[in-house]
């Protein structure tokens, strides 16, 4: 495994397990405010000091580390479920009007500017956290189902298809059944890289008021509390940036770590 | 090359001194754009902000201070019984386009205010207005239906301010009044210029010219009043940056009162809060000064009332309502809800609202009762919480003087219907002496407090930052106004 892998792998453990632990303890209640207690600095009886309600900040990133986490897990899972069949389907109609229709259909949301559409979406549907794991999802479906059609079509031409072929299956089953395994690899690898932007993603609507409500906890909703504080509190600012830098930057190395890991070509020559 | 040389020197020389001469000038940020120019047409606060007593005058006026002195009017009769003004105005008074502003004018802009298609924003300041007489160029009468104490009040307010028929066509987009500053342009999303009137009737004011900037991002004012873009921020947005301002020599921070009762409406029609107890709950859960402390960061005083504290008039209701959690629960359980409930709180943009909003959300969560949080812009917020009355609870500030009166009108958007009160105000509307008013006054504030019509947060305070030398602001609120006629740079 490279350096990077395993960088990707300890900083994406370690926001997950937050995320986990949440769920049965957290050091302070995010819910009660505590405002006589409001803007402290790191260090004291709050280790990432306080916001300015006097909300305990290591709490609200692991709160908000699980909202992060949810929507863009639901966000990619939305791609993934709607991109790959559709992916598969082009590529084992190809050629056909069918094709044509999906990809193009593909091409058509991909013109969109994604973050405001997705803006749009929650601007006319209402902010919330499920509208925004829509607005994010519907534009992982191109995505996916581009990446699963131009893996599957070379597959198509291989010999092992041809001899599935002349076994009487059809092209659905070939489709499941030898199709989907051999582009696995890139799924997840590309998964991790939806992950991450889903994650920004999430943080970008949160931050203009558009993602996940309060009293929910959200990374970019504690950076656009944290606006105006910035020169009195660094700390309300700075902790949640870099809570979105550091999750990102470990998606993107795990990402890249995988690929390099999985793809059988580099794989052989490694060993 | 040596002429050239001079030259450009001379050049330089020559722009550095007219900088340093620019004293005569003022760039003041607000934070709304007004939407049209009309403030006898429009009920936008910005309109008042850029045109009251600069571009427009009225009979009377507010002063810094809230009390009402001359304006176009420089003296005034009241017949005995209450019912006949007589307004003496002022001589020599020209509209900025070159007419003469005379009786008929008053006429025209009283009758205009009050005719049935009006669509100026407070027509009940003219609802007891039975005729307008001209008596002649310099003295108009005023005839009421019924003696009314308010009547000065009312005509200093920006929806009554005098226009002329000439110039009424396309006034929302071109203001042409009378005062000490003409209207000079208007780039839209931007600014909008000033300049010397130098026809004015009244002494000239110290600045040359003025221009108006609009800021409503709290980030954004921060960064124009440190970067020095704007000479004075009035009602800067951000509570929490004061410090700063009051720690740098360069700028001086002024803190007013406003008559801005900042309140958790409360739809008093829809279940379950048109259950008294329910309210009266709702009011003893709210811990008024943490909300003060942590969205104001402490600016603001706390109200038990629908009423200016500093009024002479005001009437300490705090006790009806203080912060007492097991109270609350005990009312809820008491009204049948004692599980709690779920409803939406509705916020408007200003900090007051959206930080409030998160603060109040906690501390009702704590007695049980769950709001779902929904943030709107404003047009999103007139339209739903104003107009369709779509709401639970909102939070906002009601920056309108002595405006205790909505709560004599039964479709206001919280819809209180009350009789008793809504008779308490006919009475004081009909009621001229003063020991009388104030107690009725009382009476109406006790009404609503005892009623829990709304929950009573606290009176917004406004902040303005200034440059050092910049002097004449006025530093209270009580009305929307930033009135540039006493400003001036110190050496």
């Amino acid at each position: 495994m490279s350096r990077n892998l395993i960088i990707g792998i300890a900083l994406t453990v370690v926001f997950l397990a937050l995320a986990a632990v949440s769920f049965l303890w957290t050091p302070y209640d995010i819910e009660a405010l505590d405002i006589p207690n409001k803007l402290q600095g790191p260090g004291g009886a709050n280790l990432l000091g306080t916001d300015h309600f006097g909300r305990d900040i290591l709490s609200m990133i692991m709160m908000g580390a699980r909202t992060s986490i949810a929507v863009a897990l639901v966000a990619v899972g939305i791609g993934m479920a709607i991109g790959i069949p559709l992916g598969l389907l082009a590529a084992a109609r190809r050629g056909s009007l069918l094709d044509e229709l999906i990809m193009r259909g593909n091409d058509l949301v991909f013109a969109f500017p994604s973050l405001v559409i997705a803006i749009l979406i929650t601007a006319v549907f209402g902010a919330s956290a499920v509208n925004a794991i829509i607005a994010i999802g519907i534009f992982n479906i191109p995505v996916f189902a581009r990446l699963t059609r131009g893996a599957a079509l070379p597959l198509w031409e291989r010999d092992f298809i041809l001899a599935a072929r002349v076994c009487g299956k059809s092209a659905a089953r070939i489709s499941v059944e030898h199709i989907l395994p051999n582009i696995t690899n890139l799924m997840i690898v590309q998964g991790t890289i939806q992950f991450s932007l889903g994650i920004l993603a999430e943080a970008a609507l949160s931050y203009i008021g558009l993602g996940a409500q309060p009293p929910t906890a959200s990374w970019g909703r504690m950076l656009a509390d944290a606006q105006t504080l910035v020169s009195i509190a660094p700390h309300t600012a700075l902790v949640p940036g870099f809570a979105i830098l550091l999750m990102v930057l470990g998606l993107n190395l795990l990402g890249d770590g995988l690929r390099d890991w999985l793809d059988p070509r580099i794989r052989v020559a490694r060993v | 090359m040596y002429h050239f040389k001079r030259f450009a020197a001379s050049a330089v020389i020559g722009l550095w001194a007219t900088t340093a001469l620019a004293q005569d000038s003022i760039t003041v940020a607000i934070q709304l754009e007004p939407p049209n120019l009309d403030p006898t047409g429009g009920a936008a606060q910005a309109i008042d902000s850029v045109l009251y007593a600069n571009v427009f005058e009225g009979l009377t006026r507010f002063d810094a201070d809230g009390a009402i002195i001359r304006g176009l009017a420089q003296s005034w009769d009241i017949s005995d019984d209450g019912l006949v003004y007589t307004f003496n105005l002022a001589a020599g008074v020209t509209f900025h386009d070159g007419t003469a502003m005379d009786a008929e004018d008053v006429k025209f802009s009283l009758d205009r205010a009050r005719a049935e298609d009006s669509t100026n924003a407070q027509k009940g300041l003219f609802a007891g207005i039975a005729d307008v007489t001209v008596v002649d160029p310099l003295t108009v009468q005023v005839t009421l239906d019924q003696p009314n104490g308010n009547f000065l009040f009312n005509m200093a307010w920006g929806d009554a301010v005098i226009v002329a028929p000439e110039s009424i066509e396309n006034i929302a987009s071109n203001p042409i009044g009378t005062g000490p500053f003409t209207f000079t342009d208007w780039v839209q999303g931007d600014r909008i210029e000033l300049t010397r009137n130098a026809d004015y009737w009244g002494p000239a004011p110290a600045l040359e010219s003025a221009t108006f900037r609009f800021i409503s991002d709290p980030t954004a004012a921060f960064a124009a009043v440190m970067a020095e873009d704007v000479d004075a921020f009035i009602g800067f947005p951000a509570p929490e940056n004061l410090p700063q301002f009051e720690a740098d020599p360069r700028f001086q921070v002024l803190v007013g009162n406003t008559e801005g009762e900042t309140i958790l409406s409360t739809n008093n029609k829809m279940p379950p809060f048109d259950n008294v107890l329910v309210r009266q709950a709702v009011a003893h859960a709210i811990d008024r000064q943490a909300i003060i402390d942590g969205a104001m960061f402490g600016l603001g005083t706390p109200i038990g009332t629908h009423f200016a504290p500093h009024h002479p008039d005001y009437v300490d209701l705090l006790a009806n309502s203080p912060h007492d959690p097991d109270r609350a629960r005990a009312l809820l359980a008491e009204a049948g809800f004692a599980d709690g409930f779920t409803t939406t709180l509705k916020l408007p943009p200003p900090s007051y609202a959206r930080r409030g909003g998160e603060i109040i959300a906690a501390q009702l969560r704590e007695v049980g009762i769950e709001t779902e949080i929904t943030n709107l812009e404003w047009a999103q917020w007139i339209e739903e919480v104003f107009t369709n009355k779509d709401f639970g609870l909102s939070i906002v500030s009601h920056t309108e003087p002595m405006d205790i009166g909505i709560y004599a009108n039964p479709e206001y958007y919280f819809q209180y219907d009350n009789p008793e009160f809504q008779a308490l105000m006919e009475e004081l509307n009909a009621t001229t002496d003063p020991a009388g008013r104030s107690a009725l006054l009382a009476r109406a504030q006790t009404i609503i407090s005892e009623d829990y019509v709304n929950g009573y947060l606290f009176e917004l305070a406004v902040a303005t930052v200034a440059k050092a030398g910049v002097q004449g602001l006025w530093v209270n609120q009580p009305t929307a106004a930033v009135d540039l006629t006493g400003v001036s740079w110190s050496e």
